[in-house]
């Protein structure tokens, strides 16, 4: 079935945050950032602002009537600054005027003399001064400290990822509209409608029923509006609860640039141990997260990090210490993949490393140490593993030995261009790493005349959730799809969401969905069974047909939905799921926190330009672990768009903060995402489908983030490629490989005299 | 007053000629069909296609409607989404990214239909990198564009079967990729163009505007309220000709009109694989050769490329012209030659009698639709293996577009070597002053312009050493 919307997409009928009709009296809103990355506000001046006609009111800390406080996790991100701003773009004011360009003119009136303080962007600086968001985490299994002694070869290094903007085309929103007996109702754009139900409540001052958040749709979201869309929807809350006028607020992409938290830039260090067989004995890691200004989901993600620090591979002997680092950065958050990619990153560049040092491809070692079923993972899950199947079919079916020969026919003929190729082996674990998030609820309604409602928990951003939970009801039903219809997201309906993410949103609402349109179907079944005196299990619906027994009864789906009203039975169901098995021990780092694990391996190849420092990723080929997809258009939609992300993130796209905290690359001009010819000239998809049951929905893997981490294989092949230009490079572990850091592995230090060896920390110790 | 065709209805407003169209179709026509990704033509979620009669025929272009001021569609067609579905299903266009599943968030599509449904509408043949070339303005963040391709690849089968120019538009409505209204459409331009009463406005200093890919996108709040005096569709600064050894160029002449004029391209071989690395097709349709100049961005490709043709500008100001060399007109940062009361009318230069050269290398974050880190172009004119001129120019590697003198004070009189191409590398590299930013550390900057001058030499002398080329660090 292709997305549900396809055509009010195609036709441009499908609503955003910016599409709503206004109502008749409408203010907009403009937040007033700080441009200090850390300092003491001596002085607002508000008053030209004030003066200019049109303006309403500007909001600042004193104006909150409740708690001036928008943190999730742990309550540390004032909604406006109130005395001391921690990042530049903090919001210090909350303009409200008649239109958006009075609210615009009237920020550029604002000032504020802000004393500075010392600023941080460094994660390590900021753990050496005891700047944590939390207390680190470690994870070990094994022990490392012995088992060195057992590891014929030992390499050290660091490895860096910077951050990634979200760059969802659709910015931040949210339109708030006061209601009676001061309620509020407000339309955000949103992955967490719950998370801006709670925000905007504490920031009220408001029980939670007082509040009603509404989702239709997210024009992207990629983890950017988890968390973040809290910000907007708490001021238009608030100006909209205190003025009793409604206020809208789409930001500029400038100010969502620089107001917003991305994907966490990490720094890391490693330690990897092989025996003479290259089998990986030890490892050990430390990896210094850049948080940002206060922790948002910081802790969430750096747990993630930890989970998959040993992406695919079982590593008998392992420690790897994370820690959450608060710098004077907007507060980053989650981005599609949550903290593993930099993980993952880490143990390859590790693997990288060895390979490099000792003369093999990366691929003999990783393929020698991919996890196998029944192998502990250093949280104590133990693994169901496809990791080598996922390999051996991309191996067989991508004619991987072809691949390397054409490569190496290539170089050997070419001066200029030269080609590398990686492979990318990818784990990810499927859950919320926090238990209580895994569940879920659904409401759904039959009406009289045989139509059917879906609310769920599941906000729909693109990645086909509600394609996925109609699916799910017509499975159930077995009636045409078009009699169902999928509702927006509506803390009404549907209450205590989790956010839509983790990968997890189909698994749980549509179970969610299966449980609701399976206690109707049930309850149906028996009014049928009623009439045509047999057993309920011996009524069967197909395409919309009553069967009893295996015969025609003559009644349709409708004529059912009637008889059963006309009976007064309930014909609405309201069913909650929770994941069962999973858990997870926080005092020994230990449990079964995942579901299930996603795997898949692509072959990547990356063709560089030596002369202009320039490339192009040229393929992508990828057999991925799907279990048995319930919607291959969508899923291979999002396999397709994670790769491009993933890829952005290892090349393009760069994330530009100054000394002083403040953002460089703040606009599409210079923060660049892959564009139509930027992409791979080949993406080739094999799902590997499996018969073996799992805990997904219809069997059906989780799909949205794993994709993203086969990007993480195009750094690997530009390395490879700079290598077989200059063999002898010494290119730090530093992603994205920007132009300019190819061009200055290409021709550094070797090929140029008397250049300084890296500054990286490399070293290797042959044991 | 303003009076353009909203997809099928006649708009007349009093609204500032300075208003973008983004926020008219928006906010005052809601038709939210059209989205806002960016405000500065660099995703193309706002893409809308503008139709003009100009040789007795209607033809469409796409422009991004975000950096488009009304004052540039007066008595144009312009259409949105809107002005394309059918009443009821889909149109081919749209058919085709519904069924390969090009559509996720949703947020970007309307901009791709409309797009390519440009394509559609374009007497070009209809080849698959047309139709690449009809969407390289539009940025995806959902797709990775390989579904987006495979319903290029639909459409491109069903162009390839359009008849010739006249019959195109029957041949366009009878497949519904248009609604039916679009056959009287020149009529109804035609008409609007005699019924329109011209404006008599004085022309007191103001603001000149070319296509406003550069003013809107770094003053786009103060240009609403502008006095502005539009010169996009200005006819007299229109127009490409050849008069004797010498090309002249209307300053109003975007990109694109560049790239499909045979004169120009006979005059500058390979223009148009350079252009292609500059902005994208929306873009190029509006911004104008005398826009990139008088916006006096370091970084300018065009400025680039015509600072190494040794372009002369004419500038007017009422009654008075005079001209500049290219190489004078930049003072400073964003600082030209020109008056508040001067205009550039038009472009001018030489087109070697003897054997010559050009070459135009750009590097950039990402190789399409970016700003480059740093750009160079090159004429190098030939005789008897001799080099009798030369002239090299950089971007990205100062405050200005720079001339690089002493690099090409080398080349004259030498004939083509290895050691020659270093000691034009060292001589440039010293002469230019880059600056960290964004988009590279001033070193970088320097070793590429190096890398970029030996690509030029490597691109326009083939006989040179490749391999010891490359060892020059």
């Amino acid at each position: 079935m292709k997305n549900i919307d396809s055509a009010t997409h195609t036709r441009g009928e499908s609503v955003y945050l910016d599409d709503i009709p206004l109502l008749n009296g409408t203010l907009f809103g403009c937040a007033y950032p700080s441009g200090i990355a850390n300092g003491i506000i001596r002085e607002l001046d508000l008053s030209a602002a004030l003066a200019l006609s049109g303006v309403i009111k500007i909001f600042t800390s004193k104006d909150v009537t409740g708690e001036n406080q928008i943190g999730g996790i742990i309550p540390d991100e004032p909604l406006l600054a109130d005395g001391h701003v921690h990042f530049c773009g903090m919001p210090i004011a909350f303009v409200v005027a008649t239109t958006p360009e009075i609210a615009r003119a009237a920020i550029k009136k604002i000032t504020a003399v802000i004393d500075p303080l010392p600023v941080i962007t460094d994660p390590r600086e900021a753990q050496r001064r005891g700047e944590l968001i939390v207390p680190s985490r470690t994870f070990k299994m094994g022990d490392t400290a012995t088992a060195w002694a057992g590891c014929t070869y030992i390499f050290e290094g660091s490895a860096d990822t910077n951050g990634q903007e979200h760059l969802y085309i659709e910015t931040q929103g949210a339109y708030a509209i006061p209601q009676e007996n001061n309620a509020v109702k407000i339309y955000s754009s949103t992955q967490g409608p719950t998370a801006v139900q709670r925000a905007v409540c504490k920031v009220l001052g408001v029980p939670m029923h007082q509040v009603e958040v509404d989702v239709t749709r997210l024009g992207g979201g990629f983890g950017g509006k988890e968390d973040q869309a809290n910000m907007w929807a708490a001021l238009c809350g608030l100006a909209a609860y205190v003025l009793k006028k409604p206020v809208h607020y789409s930001l500029d992409r400038m100010e969502d640039m620089a107001m917003t938290g991305k994907r966490h830039p990490y720094s890391s260090d490693f330690k990897i141990g092989l025996n003479k067989d290259l089998a990986i004995v030890a490892y050990e890691a430390t990896l210094y997260q850049n948080a940002g200004a206060a922790a948002d989901l910081s802790p969430a993600v750096l747990e993630r990090s930890l989970f998959h620090s040993t992406n695919s591979y079982f590593i008998p002997h392992t420690k790897v210490t994370a820690y959450s680092c608060r710098t004077n950065l907007p507060p980053n958050t989650a981005f599609r993949g949550f903290g593993g990619p930099q993980g993952m990153f880490v143990i390859e560049a590790a693997i990288a490393m060895a390979a490099e040092s000792l003369g093999v491809p990366a691929a003999v070692i990783q393929k020698a140490n991919l996890h196998q079923t029944g192998d502990e993972l250093p949280y104590g899950q133990k693994a169901a593993s496809e990791a080598t199947a996922c390999w051996q079919k991309a191996e067989q079916l991508y004619e991987a030995e072809k691949i390397k020969k054409e490569i190496t026919d290539f170089n050997a003929s070419n001066l200029m261009y030269k080609k590398g190729m990686a492979f990318m082996p990818v784990c990810f674990g499927i859950s919320f790493t926090k238990t209580p998030m895994n569940q879920a609820r659904a409401l759904v309604h039959v009406y009289s005349d045989g139509s059917i409602s879906i609310s769920t928990g599941a906000v729909e951003m693109g990645q086909g959730v509600n394609t996925k939970m109609l699916q799910v009801a017509a499975h159930v039903f077995a009636v045409d799809p078009a009699k169902i219809r999928l509702q927006t997201t509506n803390t009404g309906r549907i209450a205590n969401t989790s956010p839509s993410a983790a990968s997890a949103t189909a698994d749980l609402n549509g179970k969610a969905v299966h449980l609701a349109c399976t206690a109707i179907l049930q309850r149906l079944k028996a009014v049928a069974a009623a009439e045509y005196k047999v057993k309920a299990d011996d009524v069967e619906i197909r395409n919309g047909e009553v069967f009893a027994a295996g015969n025609s009864t003559g009644w349709d789906w409708n004529k059912l939905v009637m008889a059963a009203f006309l009976k007064r039975v309930s014909l609405s169901d309201h069913a909650h799921y929770a994941t069962p098995v999973i858990n997870f021990d926080l005092t020994k780092e230990k449990g079964h926190p995942f579901a299930y694990h996603v795997y898949g391996t692509a072959i990547v190849v990356a063709k560089v330009d030596c002369l202009r420092g320039i490339y192009e990723i040229e393929s992508v080929k990828v057999v991925h672990d799907v279990g048995a997809s319930m919607n291959p258009a969508v899923d291979r939609g999002q396999i397709e768009g994670g790769i491009v992300q993933g890829i952005g993130w290892m090349t393009m796209e760069e994330l530009v903060y100054d000394a002083a905290g403040v953002l460089r690359s703040n606009a599409l001009s210079t923060y660049k995402i892959p564009d139509i010819y930027s992409v791979p000239g080949e993406i080739a998809i094999h799902f590997l489908d499996t018969d073996k049951d799992n805990l997904a929905i219809l069997r059906s893997k989780a799909v949205g983030e794993p994709p993203l981490m086969y990007g993480i294989g195009a750094y690997f092949a530009l390395r490879d490629a700079v290598r077989k230009f200059n063999p002898a490079a010494t290119i730090p572990f530093s992603a994205p490989m920007t132009p300019e850091k190819l061009l200055a592995a290409l021709y550094n230090p070797s090929k140029k005299e008397g250049a300084p060896a890296s500054s990286s920390k490399e070293k290797s110790v042959y044991g | 007053m303003i009076q353009f065709i909203l997809n099928n209805e006649t708009v007349s407003t009093n609204a500032p000629p300075g208003t973008l169209l983004i926020d008219f179709i928006r906010y005052q026509s809601r038709l939210t069909g059209t989205k806002i990704g960016c405000r500065e033509g660099d995703c193309g979620a706002c893409t809308v296609l503008a139709g003009t009669v100009q040789n007795g025929a209607l033809q469409y272009s796409s422009l991004t409607s975000c950096l488009t001021p009304l004052g540039n569609i007066d008595q144009q067609h312009i259409v949105t989404v809107e002005g394309l579905n059918p009443a009821t299903g889909l149109t081919p266009v749209q058919q085709a990214m519904a069924d390969e599943s090009a559509t996720q968030c949703g947020f970007c599509t309307p901009g791709f239909v409309v797009s390519m449904t440009g394509f559609c509408l374009s007497t070009k043949p209809a080849s698959y990198e047309a139709a690449v070339a009809a969407v390289d303005g539009n940025i995806c963040r959902c797709t990775g564009y390989k579904s987006i391709e495979r319903s290029l690849k639909t459409v491109v089968a069903v162009m390839q079967q359009k008849p010739a120019d006249k019959k195109l538009f029957d041949f366009l409505t009878a497949n519904e990729i248009i609604p039916a209204y679009f056959k009287n459409m020149e009529q109804r331009l035609t008409q609007l163009a005699s019924a329109t009463n011209g404006s008599a406005k004085d022309l007191v200093v103001s603001t000149w505007l070319g296509g406003g890919t550069d003013l809107y996108v770094q003053q786009h709040e103060k240009m609403v309220h502008s006095d502005i005096n539009f010169l996009l569709n200005n006819g007299s600064l229109k127009g490409i000709r050849q008069e004797g050894r010498q090309c002249i160029i209307g300053a109003s002449a975007t990109v694109t009109e560049l790239m499909e004029s045979g004169v120009f391209q006979a005059a500058v071989p390979g223009f148009n694989n350079f252009a292609k690395l500059v902005s994208s097709t929306p873009i190029r349709n509006i911004a104008t050769l005398a826009g990139n100049f008088s916006n006096a961005s370091p970084i300018g490709d065009l400025t680039v490329l015509f600072l190494a043709l040794d372009a002369v500008l004419q500038l007017r100001s009422g009654d008075n012209t005079r001209q500049v060399n290219l190489r004078d007109f930049f003072l400073a940062y964003k600082k030209t030659a020109a008056t508040k009361e001067e205009f550039i009318e038009k472009i001018l230069f030489d087109i070697p009698a003897r054997q010559y050269f050009i070459n135009f290398e750009k590097v950039s974050k990402r190789r399409n639709l970016d700003i480059a880190t740093v750009n160079t172009a090159i004429k190098i004119e030939m005789e008897n293996d001799v080099i009798k001129s030369a002239t090299l120019s950089a971007g990205g590697v100062a405050p200005v577009p720079f001339f690089l003198q002493n690099a090409a004070v080398l080349l004259k009189g030498k004939r083509m070597g290895e050691s020659l191409v270093e000691e034009v590398i060292n001589a440039a590299r010293n002469e230019v002053r880059p600056i960290s930013d964004a988009r590279g550390t001033a070193d970088y900057k320097r070793q590429l312009l190096g890398q970029l001058i030996k690509a030029h030499f490597i691109v326009l002398f083939p006989a040179l050493d490749v391999k010891q080329l490359l060892r020059i660090a």
